[in-house]
């Protein structure tokens, strides 16, 4: 069971404030509201992976999923970003929702493995950079690390065209993937280079249990 | 930056660093936050924590009288310590101060609330 109605969360997440200037070589794209609900609320109402636990967020940018995850009743929630400007955002947006439980650290995410925040999460969650701008593979690093900080799940988005890799890597990574859900991911002209006013891009929600890890 | 999270930075990332732990911890600013108790939530976590960092955190935040030197061998029947604990590492928000590497002295500023823990290219 979830705490709140999907609808209601949505409603909240409405209100978390995104980039002011993304940048492009981050790939700063934020998780759309709709989205963000749609996932968290799945962690919660199907595998009880948020109430009371503790929740990893990975390149949390201004804090969507870290907060949708609050908002469910995670006990404690954790994000790391490398960009100053997002983490400042990420700060205000959960002062602004009066949410005393959620921590932000400005960190380079490849440098946690090895770290004490290694199987120290209950539950990871991220929206990584996809690795399409001059960085590619970027959201397996991700995936990588996050299997490394949980011990109990991590979800994440991935372009559906790379759905078999991601089967093979997780799984020699110790981890039981299964896509959760298609999404139609629409990444609304927030650069430049963007000349259509909207662009769609199918993007798997995946989750990656890791229970059964050593 | 709640004391939950300082008991789990390092500065270990910077080349030559070895164990970059526990980072010496000072604050300028601290605000109280109130959050929900929950034993259980604090049991689970206590065996990922270092508990002299946790008394650490304590004197600095002074309140080493409320958590005692070394981990007593039973703490899941003494609801007193837990909630002591609760408050210790989750209810207080350092909002200024900083982290200092034990090994090389790097500071790492906390500013607004947030630990930067990024170090710079020749660093690593």
């Amino acid at each position: 069971m979830a705490r709140l109605k999907l609808k209601k969360l949505e409603e909240y997440l409405q209100c978390v404030d995104g980039f002011e200037k993304p940048k492009i070589m981050l790939e700063q794209y934020p998780t759309p509201p709709h989205i963000a609900a749609c996932m968290v609320h799945h962690m919660q109402a199907q595998h009880d992976d948020i109430e009371g636990k503790f929740v990893g967020d990975l390149g949390c940018g201004c804090g969507m999923l870290s907060i949708g995850a609050t908002l469910l009743g995670a006990q404690l929630t954790v994000g790391f970003e490398l960009d100053g400007d997002a983490v400042d955002i990420y700060r205000n947006n959960v002062q602004e929702m009066e949410l005393p439980n959620v921590d932000c650290v400005r960190a380079d995410v490849l440098q946690l493995p090895g770290s004490k925040w290694e199987k120290t999460f209950d539950t990871i969650v991220m929206n990584p950079p996809f690795g399409t701008k001059h960085n590619a593979g970027m959201d397996m690093k991700f995936l990588e690390v996050g299997l490394r900080l949980a011990t109990g799940a991590v979800y994440s988005l991935h372009k559906t065209s790379t759905r078999a890799y991601i089967q093979k890597k997780s799984e020699e990574w110790g981890a039981s993937g299964s896509v959760v859900a298609e999404l139609r991911y629409n990444i609304e002209a927030s650069y430049k280079f963007h000349k259509r006013q909207s662009k769609d891009i199918e993007v798997d929600f995946w989750r990656f249990d890791i229970s059964g890890k050593d | 930056m709640k004391l939950s999270t300082y008991n789990f930075l390092t500065s270990m990332a910077i080349k030559g660093v070895k164990v970059g732990f526990p980072l010496k911890l000072t604050i300028s600013k601290k605000e109280l936050v109130e959050t929900e108790f929950n034993p259980t939530f604090v049991e689970r976590l206590l065996p990922k924590l270092d508990w002299s960092a946790v008394y650490g955190a304590a004197q600095v935040a002074e309140l080493a009288e409320d958590i005692p030197a070394v981990q007593p061998e039973s703490i899941v029947d003494n609801e007193q310590l837990l909630q002591k604990l609760h408050h210790l590492l989750f209810e207080i928000d350092v909002l200024e101060g900083q982290l200092e590497c034990p090994e090389t002295g790097r500071i790492f500023p906390i500013t607004d609330g947030i630990p930067n823990m990024l170090l710079n290219e020749d660093e690593v």
